[in-house]
């Protein structure tokens, strides 16, 4: 039989896949004079929305700086060249944590980046203690971080807690309802998942010690594409404020559904994707008003620039909420491998008491954490501003009413 | 006298390889020691009686959901117990209820099972306990991990081999073939398919509960992911679902394919991902065991 069959052909087919591989691995010469940062990001499964939003583009973006200024600042003067170490975590924990391992034992890098998500950082925290590396766990909220940053020393936990964010807005609501502008009644909604519980179990007591009545109180799964129902119910409330639990696909949701049935409420507020760049298209151009999670200083010159920089970096903006803090961190780190060089324990030493001068201000950590945060932000002539703290330098006055839709 | 004595020093040898090795490829003997025992313990119901199951990842994670509730209250090795427990209850309920379901249906229903468990224990935790992440906090390293895994695969793959000398794997067999010849020749259908598919499922479960310390904080989402169970299915097709040491042949080559590509190709690794999956099917849809002995007899007849 000298014919090729088809069958032949098939099984051809993979062997010449396999060698285009092989020949496809360009072996990354390792040079003495680079500094290896090593990531397992998302790159696929259902955490990459959120690592390419808020993670990549800033992990690239600083690389990029660093490098085009010469590279990395050593405490001797010198400077070394950033290499970059990459995998897809696939959104799998057990993958994730076998990419850490290979980072550190295999490839030996200088420093490791964390991943996106409070699970992700959770799950590799255990190893980069074990292996010494300092974590700077920026897309981690948690109440625990306390006690996390006192189990793993070299560990910094930079933004906050559920509780923090459910009293930051109990604050901004407390203040209209004494100013007159707004009833004592509040309709919230939230999302049956990890951050949603986390807000509403913190919101729930906050809103009761303040002196809110709960007039309509609901959880919606996960998933969930019509919100036409639960959000009349909360119109029929006669609450004057709307607060939503929500991560992006439900806050969006939700906000076209406001508009579609003209619900104007005098507080419009969501969650996750509302500091998103994309949201004021998604609110189809009357974003103006809407108060969601976090906040930026949009006047400061360090935040437009970082902005600017970003965008004309990534193709689009930031979002501005974790974007900027995770921006922050990485110059937090260039600023302490400056001062302390790449021994681990003099680098997490000098992260938890030095004082850093990032795109955010000055950053100083207590006890590991980042508490100088902005808890809610709120769209304001096209940029979303933070409000609360109301104390803090850079705080915007909320704008209470909405405007209509 | 060599072939009863090999097992165990290839298991005695793969008992001290991590002492040999990094880190790194510690991690990578749990993966695969992990994926073999998955594959052993889904052929052992899915590979003889042909009902295709997608719910491994429905006790996997139970598993891994048992240690969390349950590790700060009990000592270890009763949690695994209770996590074994647990796997067993879940298959008994499921299993009474559904086996009487064939082909696509039951592997539609297996698939929908992963995803029951998840928003039953989403449901409970959002309005009993009101909190939905939970933190593991064990004192077992990864050596420990692996050696548990080593012990839990060698034993599924010896039930299996002392299943398939039963009258359980001879019935196995015969209901995998025809189903009506079976209940004709005097198998008891039910018992037998129950049977198999709750040894099957309390397996999946201790790997679960076993692996788990690993991720430290664990949520539904994290620990019910269906890639689990598709990746199991095409590891233990891949090497011969129905021979005893198939599904681990399959897992180990997949499993290093898998890692290999995510590290090289961040970007287009799902694609490969499917790519082999399609080449697997096309190619060699009995197995690679069966292939390769339907070559040898070809070899010897010609």
């Amino acid at each position: 039989m000298t014919a090729i069959s088809r069958r032949a052909a098939l099984r051809a087919v993979p062997v010449g896949m396999a060698a285009c591989l092989v020949l496809g691995t360009g072996a990354a010469a390792a040079d003495d004079a680079t500094v290896k940062i090593g990531y397992a990001v998302a790159r696929t499964g259902p955490n990459a929305t959120g690592a390419g939003i808020t993670t990549i583009p800033n992990y690239e973006l600083w690389v990029d700086t660093v490098n085009k200024a010469g590279g990395l600042k050593m405490p001797d003067g010198s400077q070394r060249m950033i290499e970059v170490v990459e995998y897809d975590n696939r959104s799998s924990n057990e993958d994730l944590v076998r990419a850490i391992e290979r980072l550190a034992s295999q490839d030996k890098v200088d420093l490791i980046l964390p991943p996106w998500g409070t699970g992700a950082n959770l799950a590799i925290a255990p190893l980069m203690a074990r292996f010494g590396y300092p974590q700077l766990a920026v897309t981690a909220v948690t109440d625990k971080a306390p006690d996390f940053a006192a189990r793993w020393e070299r560990s910094f936990w930079m933004l906050g807690g559920g509780h923090d964010y459910a009293a930051g807005l109990v604050d901004v609501l407390s203040q209209a309802r004494d100013a007159g502008t707004i009833n004592g009644k509040i309709a919230v909604v939230s999302v049956a998942d990890g951050f949603g519980i986390d807000l509403i179990t913190g919101a729930r007591p906050a809103f009761e010690e303040a002196g809110f009545e709960l007039a309509y109180d609901k959880t919606y799964p996960l998933g969930t594409s019509d919100f036409a129902a639960i959000m009349s119910e909360a119109q029929a409330s006669g609450a004057d404020s709307f607060v939503a639990f929500s991560y992006p696909p439900g806050s969006f949701g939700m906000t076209k559904t406001a508009q579609s049935m003209g619900y104007n409420p005098k507080v419009f507020y969501i969650s996750v994707g509302g500091a998103f760049p994309i949201y004021p298209g998604v609110a189809d151009g009357k974003a103006e008003g809407v108060m969601a999670i976090g906040g930026v200083d949009a006047d400061s010159p360090a935040i437009m620039d970082y902005f600017a920089r970003h965008e004309a970096f990534a193709g689009k903006a930031p979002d501005s909420w974790a974007s900027a803090i995770t921006y922050a961190s990485l110059e937090m780190l260039a600023q302490a491998v400056e001062r302390a060089g790449l021994d681990h324990a003099a680098l997490a030493g000098e992260l938890s008491t030095g004082s850093f001068d990032t795109v955010i201000g000055e950053v100083k950590l207590e006890d590991n954490q980042l508490r100088d945060l902005w808890w809610v932000g709120q769209w304001q002539g096209g940029a979303f501003r933070a409000v609360n703290p109301a104390g803090k330098e850079g705080a915007s006055v909320p704008m209470i009413p909405k405007p209509d839709w | 006298m060599i072939r009863l004595l090999l097992p165990p020093a290839a298991l005695a040898l793969l008992a001290v390889w991590p002492m040999m090795v990094s880190d790194y490829g510690l991690g990578l003997l749990i993966g695969a020691a992990t994926y073999v025992t998955l594959a052993s313990a889904w052929a052992l119901f899915s590979g003889q009686t042909h009902y295709v199951s997608l719910a491994t990842v429905a006790f996997y994670g139970t598993g891994a959901y048992a240690v969390a509730v349950l590790n700060e209250a009990l000592p270890y090795p009763a949690v695994l117990l209770c996590a074994a427990l647990a796997g067993a209850a879940m298959a008994l309920a499921v299993g009474l209820s559904t086996l009487r379901l064939r082909g696509v249906y039951f592997v539609i229903f297996s698939f929908g099972l992963a995803e029951l468990v998840r928003q039953l224990i989403t449901w409970y935790e959002v309005n009993v306990t009101g909190t939905l992440g939970r933190y593991i906090f064990l004192d077992v390293t990864a050596r420990g991990i692996y050696w548990q895994m080593l012990a839990l695969g060698a034993a599924t793959i010896a039930l299996t081999a002392w299943i398939n000398r039963s009258r359980l794997g001879m019935a196995l067999r015969v209901i995998g073939d025809d189903e009506e010849v079976a209940a004709h020749s005097g198998i008891n259908l039910a018992r037998t398919k129950l049977a198999a598919f709750v040894l099957s499922a309390v397996i999946l479960t201790l790997a679960g509960a076993i692996t788990s310390p690993r991720y430290v904080y664990v949520e539904p989402s994290i620990v019910f992911n269906p890639t689990v169970s598709f990746l199991t299915v095409i590891m233990a097709l891949l090497g011969g679902a129905n021979r005893l040491w198939g599904p681990a042949l399959g897992a180990v080559p997949l499993f290093l394919a898998f890692e290999w590509l995510s590290a090289h190709f961040p970007d287009t690794y799902p694609v490969l991902l499917g790519l082999l999956f399609i080449g697997v099917v096309f190619l060699v849809p009995q197995g690679i065991l069966p292939a390769a002995e339907r070559l040898m007899r070809r070899r010897a007849g010609a």
